[in-house]
């Protein structure tokens, strides 16, 4: 048994903490406020008389409200606690279990809250399991029981406990593909070349003029006939935009998405790469760069072209 | 000369509620809407014929017409192209009523775009289908430019440019959208109107738009009921008359992306709409009283004047600097809040601000109003309106 495993099992048969009293004696106003909330119609919480009609002397309290006589309050439930996690928790914690879910709770009543009763609870560490692996991560399974009692000190309720202490799966996700591009036959060429690096233009076969965004027949001559001219990479910027909202996981923020005529004279939308947002001007001469944003997709980008006044 | 001019009237108008959460269902608002709009117009659902809406809307014409009674359509037919087909339902309308094909036309417009699909977020995530349509998002979406905000700025950036127009420039057409929409109970900015220091202290959208620069996201249904003229002058209200109903979409058009023009300043497709509109209805711009102008997002206003001739190219940013499209201005503008300010409905509220106009009873009515000019949506191929009194 590992040193960290003799340490963990040593906590077996001890109190976790210090025995809670509950702030309120058992009340009918938190009665009232639980019957409400659970919508739980039975008379025996709030009507004296047909509580004593099932031969109880009063009012009792619903047997599930045990937990909430000695929980902290709302403040402690948002807040740390001052005094710091208890030693069990950081002892886990040491081990890598920092994440916990509740998996088990069996309740045992022995006998019925009225109001006037000041309850408390112990919790004692039941048994901790070997590590196992889980769904949510690799972790042990942490059983106590929780005894609770009244001022007299007579056991009330006991409560098996369980609670799931594990190591969170690292969430560290790759970053999200840029938005796909629909491909057909149509387009497919341009995006295939641009996977090399190249910035193609469709050229019309016949009366060679160039058009972007691309499109099986020319308007100029309606042809149907098409090759495509590989661009020089040189251009100025025609129009541009600073995205803020909203914002896709794919792309840094702020993004720069700018028009750029490119010197045979088609334009076309892309992203800005090497200038601050601030800088971007229309008019800006720039030159092709490239980027793989992921094995599937490689986009022509633009940067400033160095000493390359339009 | 055209039958159209004057051959048919706006009858009736009718919506919902404008929210950002109608707890409804889309077609349950355009059952509400439609049944509001036949019993604004004095006729019962079993009178109308045809129905015309939009490409976009979920609400196929054969639900509403089973839910209200309508029973037999004669003609139903769509507008595509999202805000862009606001007028052209009512173009389609007019047509049918002045060809006989159909006596009482409803048009219609409902969603849910707020608490719905908000159109707002944009394409990036639309499933990759391989349609001419699709594939035109091919060279923007890789390249995160997916939402309209983003789209219009491209061509805001470059006007800016071009004529020397500020931010301040745009935030002046929210700023009075925003003023109309303060008095005009049913907008939802009613008694919210803005400063000019508002909108520039509002954050980036996408640069150079704000977000005061940029249109509501709304739910709600609007619909407007088409008859003959004739048949309108028996109705209870003061018929709006369609004196020019027409549409347009440019050289080398794309959906809100036409980048590749020789210029980018102007809205080609609205200078066609608009010359259509003049002829059709022997006006001129001076004989204009009251303009309803898509307001998506502010930017597009300005060459919107330019285009249907309220001003000279590059100088809409001192025409609305001047004040004239304030009530009491030259050109009383969106009197009904706009779709900044009242809601987004596609242009359609904006239509039934128009009859209103013509009616007399804007929240913001002018004096002398004989003839509005409406138009849908910019950027898109598009259409426009102009409504009348009767002559």
């Amino acid at each position: 048994m590992s040193e960290y495993e003799e340490r963990l099992q040593a906590w077996v048969g001890r109190p976790v903490g210090t025995v809670r009293t509950g702030q309120d004696p058992v009340n009918v106003p938190m009665i009232r406020h639980w019957v409400e909330a659970m919508e739980d119609g039975n008379p025996v919480y709030l009507d004296e008389a047909a509580a004593r009609a099932t031969g109880r002397e009063g009012v009792v309290a619903p047997a599930s409200m045990i937990q909430a006589w000695t929980m902290r309050g709302y403040a402690a439930s948002v807040r740390e606690d001052p005094a710091g996690p208890d030693e069990l928790t950081d002892l886990l914690a040491e081990g890598g279990y920092t994440s916990v879910v509740a998996t088990d709770s069996e309740f045992e009543f022995h006998r019925e809250l009225v109001p006037g009763d000041r309850v408390s609870v112990e919790e004692t560490v039941d048994s901790i399991s070997p590590e196992k692996n889980t769904a949510l991560g690799a972790g042990r399974f942490v059983s106590t029981v929780k005894t609770y009692r009244d001022a007299s000190g007579e056991v009330v309720a006991t409560q098996r406990w369980r609670l799931l202490r594990f190591r969170p799966e690292d969430k560290a996700e790759p970053k999200p593909l840029r938005p796909r591009p629909a491909i057909n036959s149509d387009n497919a060429f341009w995006f295939e070349a641009a996977r090399e690096h190249k910035l193609v233009i469709q050229r019309c076969a016949d009366c060679k003029s160039l058009r972007h965004p691309p499109g099986p027949c020319c308007p100029q001559c309606g042809s149907f006939d098409w090759d495509t001219v590989e661009a020089q990479g040189e251009g100025h910027v025609y129009s541009y935009v600073v995205n803020h909202h909203p914002r896709h996981p794919a792309f840094d923020y702020p993004l720069v998405v700018a028009v750029v005529e490119l010197t045979e004279g088609t334009r076309l939308i892309t992203n800005m790469t090497g200038v601050a947002p601030q800088d971007v001007e229309i008019g800006m001469a720039v030159v092709v760069d490239w980027i793989d944003p992921d094995p599937d997709l490689s986009l022509p980008v633009f940067r400033p072209a160095e000493n390359k006044e339009r | 000369m055209s039958v159209l001019p004057g051959a048919a009237a706006i009858a009736g108008i009718g919506a919902t509620e404008f929210s950002k959460e109608s707890g409804r269902s889309e077609l349950r608002l355009a059952c509400e809407a439609v049944l509001a709009a036949i019993t604004d117009a004095g006729l019962q659902p079993s009178d109308v014929d045809g129905m015309v809406t939009f490409t976009a809307d979920t609400n196929s014409e054969i639900h509403i017409a089973r839910n209200l009674g309508i029973g037999e359509l004669k003609f139903f037919s769509r507008i595509g192209y999202g805000g862009g087909a606001a007028c052209g339902t009512v173009q389609q309308a007019a047509m049918a009523v002045a060809t006989g094909v159909a006596d009482v036309v409803v048009c219609y417009r409902a969603f849910n775009e707020r608490s719905g699909t908000r159109y707002g977020l944009g394409q990036a995530d639309r499933p990759a289908d391989v349609s001419a349509d699709g594939a035109a998002y091919a060279w923007m979406n890789p390249f995160g430019l997916s939402t309209p905000a983003q789209w219009v700025a491209m061509f805001a950036q470059r006007y800016m440019y071009e004529y020397g127009a500020t931010s301040e420039d745009f935030g002046r057409v929210a700023v009075v959208d925003r003023k109309h929409a303060a008095k005009n109970p049913a907008a939802w900015f009613y008694e919210r109107p803005i400063t000019l220091a508002d909108h520039q202290a509002s954050r980036w959208i996408a640069e150079p738009l704000r977000l005061l620069d940029c249109c509501q996201e709304s739910d709600g249904g609007q619909a407007l009921v088409v008859v003959s003229a004739e048949r309108a002058r028996d109705l209870p209200h003061r018929p709006a008359l369609v004196w020019g109903a027409a549409q347009g979409s440019g050289n080398d058009q794309h959906m809100m992306t036409s980048y590749y023009r020789s210029e980018i300043t102007g809205i080609p497709e609205m200078g066609l709409v608009g010359r259509q509109l003049y002829a059709q209805s022997r006006l001129t711009p001076s004989d204009v009283q009251a303009a309803i102008l898509y307001d998506h997002f502010t930017p597009l206003v300005l060459p919107q004047l330019e285009e249907l001739g309220f001003c000279a190219k590059g100088e809409a940013k001192d025409f609305v600097a001047e004040g004239n499209l304030e009530a009491g201005g030259r050109l009383p503008f969106n009197t009904h809040g706009g779709q900044l300010g009242e809601a987004y409905i596609h242009g359609m509220n904006g239509i039934a601000e128009g009859v209103r106009l013509v009616r007399g009873t804007s929240a913001n009515q002018p004096g002398d109003v004989h003839n509005v000019l409406v138009t849908a949506g910019t950027g898109v191929p598009t259409s426009g309106l102009v409504l009348g009194a009767d002559a």
